[in-house]
């Protein structure tokens, strides 16, 4: 049995820790309005990004000059995915949900017969990732030095990506990362951006107001520039959630971790203070019986 | 006074501008051109530059934008630019090194047509760096 001592210093440990959890779940609380708040900034120009697309694949009526990234190779044999977490850990089931997602994409390829490549944003994903499936992945890209996400750091992710589709180094790409539905809740998802997704545009172009826009300079040559860009778009828009994600799933898992150390604290009191109790009487025990032996 | 209708400057992270002007100057891929209410709908690439605007409350804002599209409609014109910054907060350093950056872009190009590309953009980026500097 644990001495009074030992008691005393387990609990001192424990209310340290508390104290660490709930810094760090106000520090989340905080991180999270400005992550929201710069995905929600974001979202106009995503939005308007998928109408003047949908306007121009309407007006090219998918013809034979749409480009290679946007119809595919006409393969499906090589897959590359863009596994996007959290840099760090202490989230909750964040980065392991995701991670979980893409292994089973992974290996419902694999079983295919298809062939896997994959670039991990985030140091979570590698991490987890690395056990099983090392040599498969391509690339890690590091955003811990990034304190706030740019769209200059989505670009650069976009660039290699397609500098490795035009090479011919994949068919298909799929985008991991989870998304933001509320504090409590993260969705993780996998979203194909290459060849992208054809039914979803074809559905917005039937709305897109059907105005006869003039083109400077021809469409083609606007679609094989916009293609590209709406590819580092969407890899944004999937940090900027993943960012406010982390930032959530962070929030409620140190809510509950503090809430655990306070009862932790209450259940580590009240043995301490049984124990005092029973200290004591066992003392007055000894001198009552000491005084009746005289 | 001239009709207004609605601008609206858009960047990834963020929305620049959002009202009513009456006029805009946009730097198009193809030559500047000047853009009022019930402009026939076009769109247009553009290519690193300034974009004035001119709001209906006679004030006069200059945008340094880096590559993007227009969306012109008779209703009203979209922008959406690569990146963009007020004029006054534009970082000197950064168009250096964004002129750097062309710059290792069109030495490392591999073909003719992508070192065209990279070279054509290094040049308006010059063209920019030295329509600034003076103000």
């Amino acid at each position: 049995m644990a001495s009074l001592k030992d008691l005393r210093n387990r609990i001192a440990s424990v209310k340290a820790t508390q104290k660490i959890t709930k810094a760090m779940q106000m520090v989340a609380a905080a991180k999270l309005r400005r992550a929201q708040e710069a995905a929600e900034a974001a979202r106009p120009y995503s939005e308007r990004m998928g109408a003047v697309l949908a306007n121009i694949t309407q007006a090219i009526g998918g013809g034979g000059d749409a480009p290679a990234l946007m119809t595919g190779t006409g393969r499906d044999d090589v897959h590359l995915l863009i596994v996007c977490t959290a840099e760090r850990g202490l989230c909750g089931g964040f980065n392991s949900q995701i991670a979980r997602l893409a292994r089973d994409h992974i290996r419902r390829l694999l079983a295919d017969g298809k062939q896997v490549k994959i670039i991990c944003v985030g140091k979570k994903g590698f991490d987890i990732l690395r056990r099983d499936y090392s040599s498969l992945i391509l690339e890690r890209v590091d955003l811990r030095e990034v304190k706030t996400l740019g769209f200059a750091n989505a670009d650069a992710i976009a660039r290699k990506v397609i500098q490795l589709f035009s090479q011919g180094g994949f068919d298909i790409c799929t985008l991991f990362y989870s998304q933001f539905k509320s504090v409590i809740s993260q969705i993780p998802t996998a979203q194909q951006i290459i060849p992208a997704a054809q039914a979803s545009a074809a559905a917005e172009a039937g709305n897109a107001g059907g105005a006869v826009y003039e083109y400077e300079p021809e469409p083609g040559e606007i679609l094989s520039d916009l293609i590209p860009r709406n590819i580092a778009v969407q890899i944004f828009r999937a940090l900027l959630e993943n960012a406010a994600g982390e930032m959530g799933a962070k929030m409620s898992a140190m809510d509950n971790a503090t809430r655990n150390a306070g009862d932790m604290i209450n259940r580590l009191s009240i043995t301490y203070n049984r124990q005092r109790q029973a200290q004591i009487t066992k003392e007055l025990i000894e001198i009552i019986s000491g005084a009746e032996a005289l | 006074m001239a009709e207004a209708f609605k601008f609206e400057l858009v960047s990834p992270e963020r929305l620049l501008v959002s009202e009513q002007v009456d006029s805009v100057v946009i730097p198009g891929a193809e030559g500047e051109m000047t853009v009022l209410a019930q402009h026939a709908p076009v769109m247009t690439m553009i290519k690193p530059g300034v974009v004035t605007v001119k709001t209906a409350a006679g004030k006069e804002e200059r945008y340094v934008v880096f590559g993007g599209f227009a969306d012109i409609l008779p209703s009203g014109c979209t922008l959406l630019a690569e990146s963009a910054t007020h004029v006054n907060d534009i970082d000197r350093a950064d168009i250096a090194r964004r002129i750097q950056e062309a710059r290792e872009d069109a030495a490392d190009a591999k073909d003719d047509e992508s070192r065209a590309r990279a070279e054509q953009f290094l040049s308006q980026l010059t063209t920019l760096e030295g329509a600034l500097l003076p103000a």
